[in-house]
């Protein structure tokens, strides 16, 4: 049987005309081929809103600069937000999801595949139909132009009164079906990590990248259902008459808040327990040992997810909630901290005592954990409420998401490109331009997203398209706006290197890092079956088993 | 290795380069809204949680960076080494449990001494000698009135120093007319959103005179950028005088009849008022004492003769998308007007 199947994919791949390679690409329901697929669409729209934030920064590189119009800016930071989380950050999390979950756990594929691709190309019409606002908007300011209510899209100002024309409606059906398709794909990742591991894979013997994509899967399930209800809600309200927004007919501005971040901050930790989960893996490979505390590691996972359900008005502190509210908001918020704390000193009680080599994905492995630190701190400041009364809506929070979702999220995703790209392609990724990305990018982030909490501290509020000279803000924003242009430097380096090493890297082999799950155990790329014979696990670390016979973890488990 | 080493030297070398800029922030000029030089009870208060939790948050990452950096660099792989795995650990439950009960400890430290403080800002009485005054956030600009004063004024506004022995801070009511908005004087207190149909409140008492600047913090629309705000802070005699003044009707010069003709025969009066004419309009800033300001057009221009005609004629050369519309007035109907405004003193 599995004989069979192979000599039926080799013909398919030395044979196939452009057109049905196309063809296969555009009808796939194999969860590899859909994961790829997540994760183009996700660079795609990475090089697009790179775009739109190197358009912000040229606009504020000195005061009263007139580069773009306040209109022009307005619509680049709310598309550069919107773009960066959903059609960025949580198609490419899901794309990392979609390929690895079903090889890490022995499986064939996901549960369901054509919901699985189903999901995937309801994202990405969300995309599109959100760029196609550049052409259809037709908003307050003429035709086609793009939403320009920031990534929040606060009420009123999205009522038809105050955004006539469709550019807010774009923004909202776009989330709304990108949001159907986060569904159908956390129920699929449910699905699959709970029904589809192969014999002996107890939950307490799972990798820990599948033990945290299941709480991920989780909170998207939690996560997205509000927002989708208050995107209804909106389109009620601007189209049928509806008043829960519309303060000026008794409706709340404040409800939407609520609902927003009830979905928002939740999101953010759909975007870093994934990342949390490429640490787990790739921090232990590169130390030469388990991950420490594997059990407490899942707990905390886990306890993050349910604390940060309770957090959400701390992005609301400067609502005017009354002392207990924000007191209350204040005790949670701080309380996160405490597990996301475990995991990282987890971390580093992996690497302690271990052998560390200093591969490219192990160089954005530590980036990770010395900028998550900091990220964490600043918001542990920012949980201190009336800390936060100053700190809120200026630079400084610009700055500290930064250091979470560049900082955080998006060195751990190289960290992960640089470790399984040779899975996915059978090619290594060169280490020199790998080296050369990780410091372009280091230095460049660090210009941008350390100095920009300065101007946040002296007074400068977001969202803003220019500010007055002589407040201390000019230079600072200069050396802010040249570090965004060496971090885009850093990214064409990159994409550069995954281009060139495609056609030119070497080979890899099934397992170049000699590393300890599952996924590893297979050809490179796998085939479309995955696994020729269902694999039989004992242990948490099935490789390390078979390479070392003699002191297996079965031995401990 | 070369390239890692040149990278971290100047990574290294950014650090001290941040820390001088903050240093060389210009003390006791207000120029910079710095919020860790403070000039009033509430912005005070934050300024010593702040110090506090940076204190806290600083030794947390002294001890984790340090951690990191060690097991970066004593556990790297060395020559020779390369073919043996180092011991497989699993975990530590002493360990584990002491990395978790020393955070909580932190955390409840770092909850009291916050909740202090949220208690001390958000519940302090309102002392009898408070002044009490109605902020409304428009888009793109700020209307005050003082109800017990009997003032309507915008964007400038203008409060007495409140003298710890008889103290008279400042409290405000917060509203909105259309969007969110959200009140922010770095030095004075922390933010407080204007939202619509959702009355909020704040207070300041200024330990010092002069001039503070803020701006609008919550993204509001087109203009959220050029949303100033300046805030004098008066001695108490020139606040009363300053009170005084601005408590009478306009001026009424009969040399600028041809200017005031124009005001009230054009679209000026649906949106502006001038106390004691006809001109009652509430959408843009009462224009009583326009000349009492030293900006227009919250904050984005001087008031000057050439900027006013500039913003009559071409509000968008100021600040494209107000809701200020270009009035297409004749050059000589221009003039009247622009020399009947000068006149309201």
């Amino acid at each position: 049987m599995s004989s069979d199947a192979m000599a039926i994919r080799n013909v398919e791949v030395e044979s196939l005309p452009l057109v049905e390679t196309l063809h296969g690409w555009l009808t796939t329901v194999d969860h590899k081929r859909l994961g790829i697929l997540y994760i183009a669409y996700a660079l795609l729209f990475l090089v697009i809103a790179g775009i739109e934030a190197l358009i912000i920064r040229i606009q504020l590189m000195h005061s009263h600069n007139d580069f773009v119009s306040p209109q022009v800016f307005n619509r680049m930071f709310t598309m550069h937000g919107t773009t960066m989380i959903f059609f960025v950050a949580m198609p490419i999390l899901f794309g990392f999801a979609n390929y690895l979950v079903p090889l890490m756990i022995g499986a064939r594929d996901m549960a369901f595949p054509r919901l699985n691709a189903f999901s995937f190309w309801l994202s990405a019409l969300g995309g599109f139909l959100l760029y196609f606002s550049f052409l259809g908007g037709s908003g307050l300011y003429g035709a086609g132009n793009a939403p320009d209510v920031g990534w929040w899209s606060y009420a009123p100002l999205t009522a038809r009164a105050f955004s006539p024309g469709h550019s807010s409606d774009y923004w909202t059906l776009s989330l709304l079906v990108s949001g159907f398709g986060s569904i159908g794909t956390a129920i699929n990742i449910l699905a699959t990590i709970l029904c589809l591991r192969c014999p002996g894979m107890k939950l307490n013997r799972m990798p820990l990248l599948v033990w945290l994509n299941l709480v991920m899967a989780g909170m998207v399930l939690i996560a997205i259902t509000p927002l989708s209800a208050a995107q209804i809600m909106l389109l009620i309200d601007r189209y049928l008459g509806g008043h829960f927004f519309d303060a000026q007919a008794g409706g709340s501005a404040v409800l939407w808040m609520h609902f927003f971040w009830i979905f928002g901050h939740p999101e953010v930790y759909v975007l870093i327990i994934p990342c949390f989960a490429f640490m787990s893996e790739i921090i232990p490979v590169f130390s030469r040992k388990p991950i420490f505390g594997y059990p407490v590691m899942v707990a905390a996972t886990v306890c993050i997810g349910f604390v940060s359900l309770s957090v959400w008005a701390h992005h609301m502190f400067t609502v005017g909630m009354n002392s207990y509210a924000n007191s209350f908001f204040t005790i949670t918020t701080m309380a996160v901290g405490v597990p996301t704390g475990i995991k990282i000193f987890n971390w580093i009680g992996t690497m302690w005592g271990g052998r560390i080599q200093f591969k490219t994905p192990m160089l954005f492995s530590i980036g990770f954990l010395f900028q998550f630190l900091i990220a964490g701190l600043t918001g542990i400041m920012m949980a201190a409420a009336p800390f936060d009364w100053q700190l809120s809506l200026s630079y400084f929070v610009v700055a500290h998401f930064h250091y979470v979702i560049v900082g955080g999220i998006l060195f751990a995703l190289f960290a992960a490109f640089y470790y399984w790209y040779p899975k996915m392609t059978g090619r290594m990724l060169s280490e020199r331009l790998g080296k050369w990305h990780f410091w372009l990018f280091l230095i460049g982030f660090h210009l941008t997203f350390t100095v920009m909490h300065i101007p946040g501290l002296l007074g400068m509020p977001r969202r803003i398209y220019t500010y007055e000279p002589g407040r201390g803000w000019d230079t600072l924003n200069l050396i802010i706006t040249i570090g965004a242009f060496i971090q885009a430097v850093a990214i064409l380096v990159f994409v550069a290197n995954l281009v060139i090493s495609y056609f030119k890297g070497d080979k890899a082999g099934n397992d170049p890092w000699d590393a300890w799950t599952l996924e590893w155990s297979t050809s490179s790329p796998p085939p479309a079956y995955n696994f020729a014979t269902v694999p039989v696990v004992a242990s948490r670390r099935p490789l390390w088993d078979q390479k070392h016979p003699e002191d297996p973890d079965s031995r401990y488990d | 290795m070369v390239l890692g080493r040149a990278a971290i030297v100047v990574l290294l070398a950014g650090i001290p380069f941040a820390a001088g800029l903050c240093a060389t922030n210009p003390g006791g000029d207000n120029a910079v809204p710095n919020i860790f030089q403070p000039q009033s009870t509430p912005a005070d208060s934050i300024k010593q949680l702040s110090d506090f939790v940076l204190a806290i948050t600083g030794m947390i990452f002294v001890v984790v960076f340090s951690l990191l950096i060690y097991a970066v660099i004593k556990f790297r792989q060395r020559a020779g080494t390369a073919d043996r795995e180092p011991a497989q650990v699993y975990g530590s439950t002493q360990i584990e449990l002491a990395w978790t009960i020393i955070p909580v400890l932190i955390v409840v430290v770092l909850f009291l001494a916050t909740a202090r403080v949220i208690h001390a800002v958000q519940d302090a009485p309102k002392p009898a000698t408070a002044i009490e005054i109605t902020a409304i956030g428009h888009q793109y600009w700020w209307e005050f009135r003082y109800p017990g004063l009997g003032i309507v004024t915008a964007n400038e506004l203008h409060i007495p120093v409140s003298d710890p022995a008889l103290p008279t801070p400042t409290f405000l009511k917060l509203l909105s007319a259309d969007t969110d908005h959200s009140f922010w004087i770095p030095q004075l207190a922390g933010k407080t959103d204007l939202i619509p149909n959702h009355p909020n409140s704040m207070w300041m008492d200024p330990h010092r005179t002069g001039i503070f600047l803020g701006q609008c913090a919550q993204y509001c629309g087109t203009q959220h950028a050029k949303m100033l705000l300046r805030v004098s802070v008066d001695s108490p005699k020139d606040f009363g005088a300053w009170v005084r003044a601005q408590q009478k009707p306009a001026i009424q010069d009969e040399k600028v009849i041809a200017g005031r003709r124009v005001f009230e025969t054009t679209a000026c009066i649906n949106c502006h008022a001038v106390g004691g004419s006809a001109a009652n309009g509430r959408f843009g800033p009462d224009l009583t004492h326009l000349m009492s300001r030293e900006t227009i057009a919250s904050g984005a221009a001087e008031n000057t003769k050439e900027n006013l005609r500039l913003w009559i004629q071409k509000p968008d050369a100021i600040k494209p998308g107000s809701l200020m519309p270009a009035m297409q007035l004749n050059g000589e109907d221009l003039d009247a007007l622009v020399n009947y405004l000068e006149t309201l003193q």
